[in-house]
This record gives C-alpha cells, sequence and structure tokens, in this order.
C-alpha cells in the first residue's frame, strides 16, 4: 500500500495567506500546545500542565449563573413572541447595535468608573469582541505602512490584531523596570523619533489600562501625559480599558474618560476606548466588545465597517436586561473585585515565600513576576530556557516577558483567575518545589 | 502678506511651504500690475484661486452637512440627538485642516453614499406601519423574509430559553474555538445537506462558522487575493460585495455584464473577454465571485453553467466562489444545483481547492440577527488561514447553542421549509402578477427574495441619471424604498430590484398602488 501523495496545490493563496504577521508562532502561543496535550485536571490529571497563560476570569461565574437563574425573563423573548419584540430581535442586523444594549453598556461602564465618566449610547459601536474593536480602529485611524505607538511590555495578540489584515506597523515605546514600567514623556517623544528615523508615520498611541500584562493602572499624571503628546503630535489615543471592571480598588483605576470629561472634551476627537465583557464579566464566549469614540467621523465609519463583527441580537437582548439591572451590576461589581485582590494576594503571597517577586499590581487577572534572579544569563534566550523548565518541569503554561516584548529578560505573566484556589496552591507548590531545587542546585554548584 | 488658503488637499497650515508658495502666487500678480509679461499668469492665478477657493468652501459645507451638529446619522427612528453641551463645538465637526485624521480607508468608507444605504437609512427613519405610521416609507430594499417568522417565533417561545431548565451558561462563558462549536458545523452540515437537495454531504472539517455571510466573504477576500487583485463578478450583483470584497481586502471587482436579453444569465464570452482585458490592464484576477441563487435577479445557475465556471477557473488556475446563501429560498420548478453537488460527484477529475461555498442563516432561516455565516472550503491552507482570522468575527456562543438547537430539531425545519417554499410562491406569483397588470416586467427568477423589475420604459433620459431620478420619485412619492439597479452595477438602465418577501399577501394591493401612483406619474410626464 503506497502512501498517498497530495498532488501539489496549484491555485495560489494570498501574501496575507502565507505569511506569519498572525503572530501565532510566538511561544506565547506555543505554551498552550503543552498545556492541550496535557491538560491539568484536579482529578483526572493532577500532574498535568496548569494553564496559567489565559488572562480568563472564572471567579465570579457563580454570579452570573444565578443572575439567569432568578431572572429568566432575561433570556426569554419579552410576553408572548408574536408581538414585534422578537420580531425585530431576530431580524435584527442594524449595524448600530440594539439601544437598549448600547444604553446598558455605557450604564454599565459608568459604574466600574463610579460614575466619573459619562457615556452616551450613541457613541457605542458594537464589535464581536475587543479583539474586533482594536483591529477596526486600527483599520480607521492608520494607513497600511502608518504606525501605532504601544508601550512594552504588551499583550502578545496585538501583533495580530494590530497588524496583520491592517498592514499597520507597531513602534514599541520602551518601558522598563526602574520606574515600574511606567510611560514617561522621553519614552513617547524615543518612540515616535524612532517611527520618524524610518520614515515611518505615526497614526497614534495605544495604551492598555489597567494594563496587560502589567496587570497595573496608568496614573492620572501619566494619563495627562500622554494626552498632552498626542495633541502635540496631532495623533489619536485608544485607550484599551477592558480589564477596567477587574481593578482590585475602584479608586484606584482613572480612566481617559474622566480626564477628558473634567476639561470639559477639550481635543477628545482623537480619543477612542475599547471596552468588553470578556474579563470583567467572564464571558468570552460571547463575544462582546465596544469603541467608545468622541469623534462622530469615527464612530460613523466604525459603525458601518462593524458589519463585518456584529454581536448577536440574541445576546445583546440578554446583556441588556442584564446589565440594566443596577442593583445586580453593583453586586457583581463589587464582588468581582473583591475576590480578584484576594486570589492576587495569595499568589503574591504565596511567591514572596519562595523569594519570588513581583511588580506591584493593582488590577487585571495577572501578576507580573520577575524571575530574572534565577536566570542563568540575563537574555532572551535565557529567559527563554527558564521558560521552557517551567512548562516541561514545573508544567506550568506561563507567558514570557519576551513574547509580551518586554526589554528586560526574566519577567513573566501569570494568569491566576481561571481556576479554583486548589489549583492555584497546586501551582504555587511546584514553584516552591522548583524555585528550592535551583537554588540547591546553585548552592551544590557553588560549592565545588 | 496675504497667505492664500491651500484646497483641502493640503492638511498641515503650518507648513512652511504654503507661504513660499503663497511668495510664487503673489509675485506673478504683481507682475502683471506692474505690466510686466504675465497677462496670462495674471488672469489664470486669480481664476485659480478663485476656483479652489469654492472648492474649498464646497468641501467644508459639505463636511458640515454630513456633520450636523456632530450627530452622527442613524437609520433608527428612535435615534435621539446627541446631547449638546457646550463642548460640542470641541468635537469633531472641524474640517480637516485642523482636526486629527483617518486613514484613507476611513474616507472611502464615510463617503460611501450609494443609493443602497442611502435608502436603507431614510426608509429607516420614516418607517411604514400599518397603524400608526401608513404614510411610511415602506422598505423593500433589505433582503429580509418576514413570511414564515411567526414559526420562527412559536419556537423560540417553547424553546428558545433552553425549555424548562433555563438558559445556562454553562460551557458557553468561556472561550471557544472562534471557527464554531462542534455541535453546531455538524447541525449545520446536516442543515445544508437538506436545503442542498439532499444530496450532498458536508464535511464539518471543511466548515469556518463566522458571524453571518458578510465577514465570511471578507475572510475569503484576504485568504484568496492580495491587495490591488480582482475577481470576476457577474453584474447585476449584491451592492453588499462593494463592501466586503474592496473595503479592507482592498480587491477590485471586475464586472463582467449580463444583458436582459439573455435574461441577465452569464454568459462565457463576457467572462472570456473580461479576463482577458484585465490582464491587458495588468490587473491579476484571483478568483471569480457569483451567488447563487443570484441576487438581485433571483435566477439559478445551470448544472452547465457551473461545469463552465470551474473549467474556466481551472484553465485560469483562479478562484471560484459560489455564494449559496438563497439555496433554501427558492420558489420556482427549476431545482437547485450547488457547486458542491458537481464536486462530490465528479471528484475524480476536478481540483476543488480552488472552489469556496458562501452559506449563512439570514435568508433561508430569516436569522439575520443572530449572525451566522458559514465559509465551506476543500483548500487546507484556506481553511487554515480563515481559522485564523475568525476571531475577529465569531458566532456568539449562546446563539451557537440556540442555533444548534433549532436546526437539530428536524421536524421543525421540515415544516419551516415547506410553509415558507409555499408562503414564498404565492407572495412571488401575486406580486409579479399584478406588476405586469400595472405595465411592470420582471425578469424570470426561481430563487432569492426579490423581482427584478424592468422600469426603462419608465424612465427618462434612459442612463442612470434617470434611473436615479426614478428611484427618488419611488422613495418621495411612492414612500417606497427600493434598489436601483445601478447600485447593483446592472449595465442596462431602469432595472430595480424589489424584495417581496417582507410584504404579507394582503399587502400587495397597498404596494402596489404606490408603485402605480409613480407609474401614473412618469407617464404623464412624458
Amino acid at each position: 500500500m503506497g502512501i498517498e501523495i497530495e498532488k501539489p496545490c496549484v491555485v495560489e493563496l494570498s501574501n496575507i495567506a502565507v505569511s506569519n504577521t498572525h503572530g501565532e508562532d510566538s511561544p506565547y502561543f506555543a505554551g498552550w500546545k503543552a498545556y492541550d496535550e496535557n491538560p491539568y485536571d484536579e482529578l483526572t490529571n493532577p500532574s498535568g500542565v496548569i494553564q496559567m497563560g489565559l488572562a480568563e476570569n472564572q471567579v465570579s461565574f457563580d454570579l452570573l449563573e444565578r443572575y439567569l437563574e432568578e431572572h429568566s425573563e432575561a433570556t426569554t423573548w419579552g410576553k408572548g413572541v408574536r408581538n414585534s419584540s422578537f420580531r425585530d430581535n431576530a431580524l435584527f442586523q442594524d449595524y448600530h447595535g440594539l439601544h437598549s444594549f448600547r444604553a446598558a453598556m455605557a450604564s454599565f461602564m459608568e459604574q466600574i468608573r463610579g460614575e466619573r465618566a459619562k457615556f452616551e449610547p450613541d457613541r457605542l459601536v458594537i464589535t464581536a469582541g475587543a479583539t474586533a474593536a482594536n483591529e477596526l480602529l486600527t483599520f480607521i485611524l492608520a494607513n497600511p505602512g502608518d504606525a501605532l505607538l504601544v508601550p512594552t511590555p504588551y499583550y502578545p495578540g496585538f501583533d495580530r490584531d494590530l497588524r496583520w489584515r491592517t498592514g499597520v506597523k507597531i513602534v514599541p515605546i520602551h518601558c522598563d523596570s526602574s520606574n515600574n514600567f511606567q510611560i514617561t514623556p522621553e519614552a513617547l517623544e524615543g518612540a515616535y523619533k524612532e517611527a520618524e528615523s524610518m520614515n515611518t508615520k505615526v497614526r497614534g498611541v495605544l495604551i492598555t489600562n489597567p494594563s496587560n500584562p502589567l496587570g497595573a493602572t496608568i496614573e492620572r499624571s501619566v494619563l495627562e501625559q500622554i494626552l498632552e503628546f498626542v495633541t502635540r503630535k496631532n495623533i489619536h489615543l485608544v485607550s484599551d480599558e477592558i480589564y477596567s471592571g477587574s481593578v482590585f480598588s475602584p479608586s484606584e483605576f482613572v480612566s481617559v474618560a474622566e480626564i477628558l470629561e473634567a476639561r470639559n472634551y477639550k481635543d477628545a476627537e482623537r480619543v477612542h476606548i475599547v471596552y468588553s465583557l470578556s474579563k470583567d464579566l467572564g464571558l468570552p464566549g460571547f463575544r462582546v466588545g465596544t469603541i467608545y469614540s468622541y469623534n462622530d467621523k469615527v464612530v460613523t465609519t466604525a459603525r458601518r465597517m462593524s458589519s463585518f463583527t456584529l454581536i448577536s441580537s440574541q445576546t445583546q437582548h440578554l446583556l441588556a436586561s442584564m446589565l440594566s439591572d443596577k442593583d445586580f451590576t453593583e453586586l457583581y461589581i463589587r464582588t468581582n473585585r473583591e475576590r480578584l485582590r484576594k486570589r492576587y494576594e495569595m499568589i503574591i503571597e504565596g511567591l514572596r515565600s519562595n523569594g519570588i517577586e513581583c511588580l506591584k499590581g493593582n488590577g487585571g487577572l495577572f501578576c507580573w513576576m520577575n524571575m530574572s534572579p534565577l536566570l542563568e544569563k540575563a537574555t532572551k534566550e535565557g529567559e527563554l530556557k527558564l521558560w521552557n523548565a517551567i512548562i516541561h518541569q514545573v508544567k506550568l503554561n506561563i507567558s514570557p516577558g519576551s513574547s509580551c516584548h518586554c526589554s528586560e529578560p526574566g519577567w513573566f505573566r501569570v494568569c491566576f483567575a481561571n481556576m479554583s484556589e486548589n489549583t492555584l496552591q497546586v501551582a504555587l507548590e511546584r514553584i516552591r518545589n522548583f524555585v528550592d531545587k535551583i537554588r540547591t542546585h546553585t548552592l551544590t554548584a557553588g560549592s565545588n | 502678506m496675504t497667505r492664500t488658503r491651500e484646497p483641502e488637499s493640503k492638511s498641515k497650515t503650518s507648513s512652511p511651504s504654503s507661504s513660499s508658495t503663497g511668495m510664487k502666487l503673489i509675485v506673478p500678480l504683481q507682475g502683471v500690475v506692474q505690466g510686466r509679461g504675465g497677462i496670462l499668469l495674471g488672469s489664470l492665478i486669480p481664476c485659480a484661486l478663485f476656483y479652489f477657493f469654492q472648492l474649498y468652501l464646497k468641501k467644508r459645507r459639505r463636511s458640515n452637512d454630513k456633520h450636523p451638529s456632530s450627530n452622527p446619522p442613524s437609520p433608527s427612528s428612535s435615534f435621539p440627538e446627541l446631547p449638546r453641551t457646550p463642548s460640542r463645538s470641541n468635537l469633531s465637526s472641524r474640517g480637516s485642516l485642523t482636526g486629527v485624521r483617518l486613514s484613507r480607508l476611513a474616507t472611502t468608507i464615510s463617503d460611501d453614499d450609494s443609493a443602497y444605504y442611502v435608502g436603507l437609512n431614510r426608509a429607516s427613519r420614516d418607517p411604514y406601519h400599518k397603524l400608526t405610521n401608513p404614510d411610511g416609507i415602506i422598505q423593500l430594499g433589505l433582503s429580509d423574509n418576514t413570511l414564515s417568522l411567526d414559526l420562527i417565533g412559536d419556537w423560540m417561545r417553547k424553546w428558545g430559553s433552553g425549555g424548562d431548565d433555563g438558559l445556562s451558561i454553562n460551557g458557553i462563558a468561556t472561550y471557544q474555538a472562534f471557527d464554531g462549536v462542534d455541535e453546531l458545523k455538524l447541525a449545520l452540515s446536516d442543515f445544508m445537506h437538506q436545503v442542498m437537495g439532499g444530496s450532498v454531504h458536508f464535511d464539518t472539517s471543511n466548515m469556518v462558522l463566522t458571524a453571518g455571510a458578510t465577514p465570511a466573504i471578507e475572510i475569503l477576500s484576504f485568504c484568496l487575493a492580495d491587495h490591488g487583485n480582482a475577481f470576476l463578478v457577474p453584474t447585476p450583483y449584491y451592492p453588499g460585495f462593494d463592501r466586503d470584497v474592496k473595503w479592507r481586502p482592498g480587491v477590485d471587482l471586475i464586472p463582467v455584464h449580463c444583458r436582459s436579453a439573455d435574461n441577465f444569465n452569464l454568459s462565457m464570452t463576457a467572462l472570456e473577454q473580461a479576463y482577458s482585458q484585465a490582464r491587458k490592464r495588468g490587473v491579476k484576477v484571483r478568483g471569480i465571485l457569483v451567488s447563487n441563487p443570484s441576487n438581485p435577479v433571483g435566477n439559478m445557475l445551470t448544472q452547465d453553467m457551473l461545469y463552465n465556471l470551474i473549467d474556466f477557473a481551472e484553465d485560469k488556475n483562479i478562484h471560484l466562489i459560489v455564494d449559496e446563501v438563497f439555496a433554501g429560498s427558492t420558489y420556482g420548478s427549476e431545482k437547485f444545483v450547488s457547486v458542491a453537488e458537481i464536486l462530490e460527484s465528479d471528484s475524480e477529475y476536478i481540483d476543488n481547492r480552488r472552489i469556496h461555498i458562501i452559506y449563512g442563516l439570514s435568508k433561508d432561516l430569516a436569522l439575520a440577527g443572530f449572525r451566522v455565516g458559514v465559509i465551506y472550503s476543500f483548500n487546507k491552507n484556506v481553511l487554515a488561514t480563515a481559522r485564523k482570522l475568525c476571531r475577529f468575527s465569531s458566532i456568539s456562543a449562546p446563539t451557537q447553542r440556540l442555533v444548534t438547537s433549532m436546526l437539530s430539531d428536524k421536524k421543525f425545519i421540515q415544516d419551516y421549509f415547506e410553509t415558507n417554499r409555499n408562503r414564498m410562491r404565492q407572495v412571488h406569483h401575486e406580486f409579479v402578477d399584478a406588476l405586469s397588470k400595472i405595465g411592470i416586467k420582471c425578469a424570470k427568477s426561481s430563487g432569492g427574495m426579490f423581482c427584478w423589475a424592468d422600469m426603462s420604459g419608465l424612465i427618462k433620459p434612459y442612463s442612470e441619471k434617470g434611473e436615479l431620478e426614478l428611484w427618488e420619485k419611488f422613495m418621495s412619492i411612492a414612500k417606497i424604498n427600493i434598489t436601483p439597479g445601478s447600485a447593483c452595477h446592472c449595465i442596462e438602465p431602469g432595472w430595480f430590484r424589489i424584495c417581496f418577501t417582507t410584504m404579507s399577501l394582503e399587502e400587495i394591493p397597498l404596494v402596489i398602488e404606490r408603485i402605480r401612483r409613480v407609474v401614473e406619474v412618469c407617464k404623464s410626464s412624458s
């Protein structure tokens, strides 16, 4: 029996199809392979790989479940389906999105910001997830070959979302541990000049606040400096605030929306906010994202473009109901914050007791862990070597800083909200053993 | 020294070049005044200045019209005005001279004022309602099907909330496979098997699910062609293709004109010609895009024609994309033949890796709001890329579950199809009949949700201008929104697409009466 050799396919595909700008060959995604092949399960596979590379929020899932059980009207189609409500909903493919849904999202976003900023439902554009929102904004704000400035370290997915189909470049704004990775005016200018030296037009700055992977909010003074910078250069500012509801202490998050409102929306037409329910509400499967823009033309254009990435009317209907229930959202936001804070403290303490320090964080679903003391060599290769050991020996999938374009080797992003407390303890235990082994080995090696 | 205002193509007022340009304009004028040479320049330059100034003012006016008090236009009739705050003046209604710039693509999109979109907007701002707004605009420009929505509604009422157990989000809150969950792919594979005549097997591993057919077409375009390449597409075609293929993928659509003499069926000669002309112009043609049943005409590709297209694609080594979203919406006597059927029966002789099918539930199951689309391809590389790209356009998990449930209710699907087909046949027959009684003939069609009506006798002049004037009459006098053939790139003026699936039998006389108003007006003015 011969092996069937497939005739080579003659018809060509596009450059996009054959390029690897999707970035899915980076270690960030490669680590997942190890997990997929041997996933941890408390009962059936206790020695498997624990997934700590996925920023998913499962700590407050019970609240959502309970809500839906107690409020079945949220999931039904209103009193009797023969009325127009269902008719309109099933057919409703209007790219504006259901007004009730947008109003509920706007109100939810306001609640998260402690009512310190107002959001108009008619400035909200719906998209199937923040991934689509970031890509869509990039299509609108920049031409192929132009650049967006993005502070490092940043979410590895940006390489794909901002660059792949758009043809737009990312020029990094270098941040380092000397000042807790905060963005400085010098770093902003430096990035801008770097783009200029490559003859690349800078179209905007994209920040994530709270930051992924740092797990820390951006300070008000820094936000003001960034606003001043983009205004001076006459470019855009995109603020990805998808973790805004996951800041442990509500007073510590300052949204760019608050700053704009405080200054009466001066220069606001260059600012655009991205939000999503994938992180704060733990509903990534629902594919719910939004763009909020203070720029009318961006709103109009984004709406038309959102035809490629609409949210199902069923989902809009369900969420409109849930998110406009202020008692529920207040309870959810408060409880979620508290639970995340507890998790964070648990992992920080656990790591600290093993001599591993993390960046001081105050939000998000992960911590930014400093393992540079454990590196054999303070290089990217050294980091990847350590990472390999962590994946294959410790059996934890965490994300190496190099995949986040961090300029300093040895930092890792560790997610803590996508597992039970027990699993987290198991992970911490494994880390303890690993660190002990390294330290003993070093001691033994040193004593020869 | 007065600084001349540059036309809008210069966006920076502070560029140093503008002052030296100013000098270049002023000096010859001085020359004229002092009697030296430059009489020509002296008269040309002020004229040029005046012209550019008018152009600038016109553009300024147009951009202000587009942003009346900073409100984005909206089709929703209950669309509230954006609140007026003192800060409004700081928001973006300024011209691009001082505001922050958007991309070229954004400008193209926001300037898109094709009749298709304008009509939809106007209709939704003054929508007809039997009781509350009987003089409103009747929407016949959107190919939605409300004829059998009551059946879907009944099913939803019984099962749409998860039955007795209620809606559970267990298992659907977390990240799902971006290209669709297996259960839905299976259910869709079964459904497509039924819809396409019961003879084709659809393999779930060849499927990528997307949030509607719209992103499916866009994603395929990204996979099969580069920016600047082109697809051949028979005209008239669905106006949405211009958006789906051109906007972001940057792939051009080269029309292959079909004629009323052929009932707008595609001629292979025309296809060959269009292809070689494109080649001569140096355009790289990467594929052919067809819809079957066709939108807007409603005719179907015969088996022979499908073979011809496949041979053509093979010969030129290009792709063939067949949009079959209306496969289950047929009412005529012809049997629908999916290109998949041909591939299945002739798999040894045809390389199926160049053939791709688009499908979705917006038409056949009236679930446009749910956003369920399918890319069906035999090309592993296309599938691999599409799988990565569909993360930007994934179907919401609760909807995947709901739709799987509905599609698995085989008896319901069967009932729906039978009832829907009968109702479509009835309404189509009545409407076409009534139209012919007032002198309007339609192209022969057997599928889709529209009639392709010949109003060329009513337009004057016999041109796109005449056609658009008639379209305006329909909008303002008859108060119905129908789609002019020019929006579909039809080469013959005067044809209009009228969707009949949002009309009940009882409403036909009302619609006909309104159309008659326009016919009378046109006849009396000629």
